[in-house]
């Protein structure tokens, strides 16, 4: 005779290699798991629908942390929880990608709370399967948001008591209260009836995500024989008679049909554009600059620190944007307490010739200390022959090392003879570049009228740079 | 969904329960509406006694292959009718 053949789909691996051990061909799941049933009715639907090739699995942490073993697509394994975002991040990457967050009830109705309701309520053009066993399985039937009331687990020893852990979450009631989702289900797998309709929301979640309709979600109750201590069947059954009545089965939400079909567009920003959006394009205007001078150019791994109101942040912002105008790359990061003024700050920035990767700078070979509490920070950090300019008019100490090149000014004083004591940062930024030469100090000529917000103060500020030059002209190998 | 077609000797519809799969969870033998499957007194490799077709009942109605979790532990070969 003729016979259709119903066998593992072709959307899992032959052999599961990634597996590893001796039994390759069966899942690490116990005996009468839901997990096993969904992932066959999610690798036939993937297989059916052809799109196995452009699929991305994300698994959660949980049982199905080992989904990759089994589904022959992408896979990604997220943090605990944090399905939603990693598949956010993919798709929106790549929109033509069918991407799948799988998850546990542990990982998304207690660790990933905030990640599933987010990307829900953005509408991600995502498949959320969300397998509910009304515990946290994997690590030995812990109490997980859906317990059921009265429910003994190794956490709740005497069962859940309202009192003590509150009332079981309805993570598809809940979703389909938002907006932006356009199909809510839950259904569960206790018999070859509710296995089939499974089947079909399975494929419902899919062909939404393939027709680029938007957020998906199919809650599925699923058996732990194991974490319940039931045989299979019995574990059924317990789900029949007990997460029945507090999870109904049925579609919560469903605007599928009236969804408008997402568009994805792709859009590239020239350098200009980015420039302006973050205000920095007023910064003064790039510089040619000779090949020798970028490959010569000395990497600046700068930390500034000092009191909150020293200038400290706006010091590194000035020097990034003269390294900016030669054609260097920059990076700037503050680092302050909660505290606008009187706290301690300091910012890291990195001036480079080549492209940066972290911007932190844990090993600066320059550190401008402008008060005591900063260089005792930062001093042990700094490189051997690394640069050391200390504020002399608040530093009271001199610096330990004896392997750093050391520059002492009387920073707030000279500034303060300005008439200026916040203009300390800029005769340091005078000072520092006369005494390197990495860059001619004018360019903070061009920078400072276009940073400084304050136009009344440019002029002493500009002052305050001439001042720290000729300081350390006229004190030159004196320190 | 589209199963693959072959040709096999046999006029009836059958199923096949991969022995060395089988984790013995009872779950097909529960739910198959025909109870032509049955537990072996044998142990397979992983330690379980697996379940087996009786060898005749079989309608081929894929009850069996849907409420078995393991991905190919069971083999359902449905009878095509001929138009």
């Amino acid at each position: 005779m003729k016979a259709a053949v119903l066998k593992k789909p072709s959307a899992f691996y032959d052999k599961f290699e990634r597996k590893g051990g001796a039994h390759q061909e069966t899942t690490h799941y116990c005996p009468g798991c839901g997990h096993g049933n969904l992932h066959k009715l999610i690798a036939e639907a993937l297989t059916d629908f052809n799109v196995a090739d452009r699929t991305i699995l994300i698994s959660p942490v949980g049982c199905s942390v080992f989904a990759y073993y089994y589904l022959n697509v992408g896979n990604v394994q997220a943090a605990h929880g944090r399905a939603p975002a990693v598949a956010t991040g993919l798709k929106r990457a790549n929109p033509n990608s069918i991407v799948i967050s799988y998850q546990g009830d542990g990982d998304l109705a207690a660790i990933g709370t905030a990640e599933i309701l987010h990307a829900a309520n953005r509408g991600e053009n995502i498949s959320v399967f969300f397998v509910n066993n009304a515990i946290y399985g994997m690590t030995g039937s812990q109490m997980a948001p859906t317990t059921l009331v009265g429910q003994k687990t190794t956490t709740t020893p005497y069962g859940r008591k309202v009192s003590n852990e509150g009332f079981p979450i309805r993570m598809a009631e809940i979703i389909s209260t938002l907006e932006a989702p356009v199909y809510v289900e839950r259904t569960a797998l206790i018999d070859f009836k509710s296995i089939s309709r499974t089947k079909r929301a399975v494929r419902k979640v899919l062909q939404n995500q393939i027709e680029n309709r938007g957020f998906s979600f199919l809650e599925i109750l699923s058996p732990c024989p194991t974490g319940w201590k039931l045989s299979a069947p019995d574990a059924q059954q317990w789900i029949r008679d007990y997460m029945l009545p507090v999870f109904p089965t049925e579609v919560f939400k469903d605007t599928t049909k009236d969804a408008e079909t997402l568009q994805y567009s792709h859009r590239e920003y020239t350098d200009g554009e980015v420039l302006d959006v973050l205000g920095l394009s007023e910064l003064g205007e790039r510089k040619e600059v000779t090949k020798e001078f970028l490959d010569n150019f000395p990497v600046q791994n700068m930390k500034i620190a000092g009191f909150g109101g020293q200038g400290v942040l706006s010091a590194g912002v000035v020097i990034a944007a003269c390294g900016m105008n030669e054609n260097l790359d920059v990076t700037w990061i503050p680092s302050y307490g909660p505290e606008m003024r009187g706290g301690t700050a300091n910012c890291s920035v990195i001036i480079s010739n080549k492209r940066i990767g972290s911007p932190l700078t844990t090993k600066p070979n320059v550190l401008i200390a402008m008060n005591g509490p900063s260089l005792d920070a930062f001093e042990d950090d700094v490189v051997p022959n690394g640069l050391v300019i200390i504020n002399s008019s608040i530093v009271e100490r001199r610096v330990k090392r004896k392997d750093v090149v050391t520059l002492y000014i009387p920073l707030t004083e000279i500034a303060s003879n300005l008439g200026l004591t916040a203009a300390a940062n800029m005769v340091c930024l005078g000072a520092y570049l006369e005494f390197t030469g990495i860059m001619d100090y004018k360019l903070l000529f061009d920078v400072i009228p276009k940073t400084i917000k304050r136009k009344n103060m440019i002029e002493t500020n500009i002052k305050a740079v001439e001042a720290g030059v000729q300081y350390v002209r006229e004190n030159a190998g004196k320190n | 969904m589209p199963d693959d077609v072959i040709e096999i000797a046999q006029d009836v519809p059958s199923l096949e329960v991969v022995s060395h799969l089988c984790k013995g969870c009872a779950l097909c033998i529960t739910h198959c509406p025909q109870r032509c499957i049955s537990f072996t007194e044998k142990f397979n490799e992983l330690g379980y006694k697996y379940a087996a077709y009786d060898g005749a009942g079989c309608t081929g109605c894929g009850v069996c292959f849907y409420v078995c979790p393991e991905p190919g532990a069971i083999i359902v070969y449905k009878k095509v009718r001929e138009r």
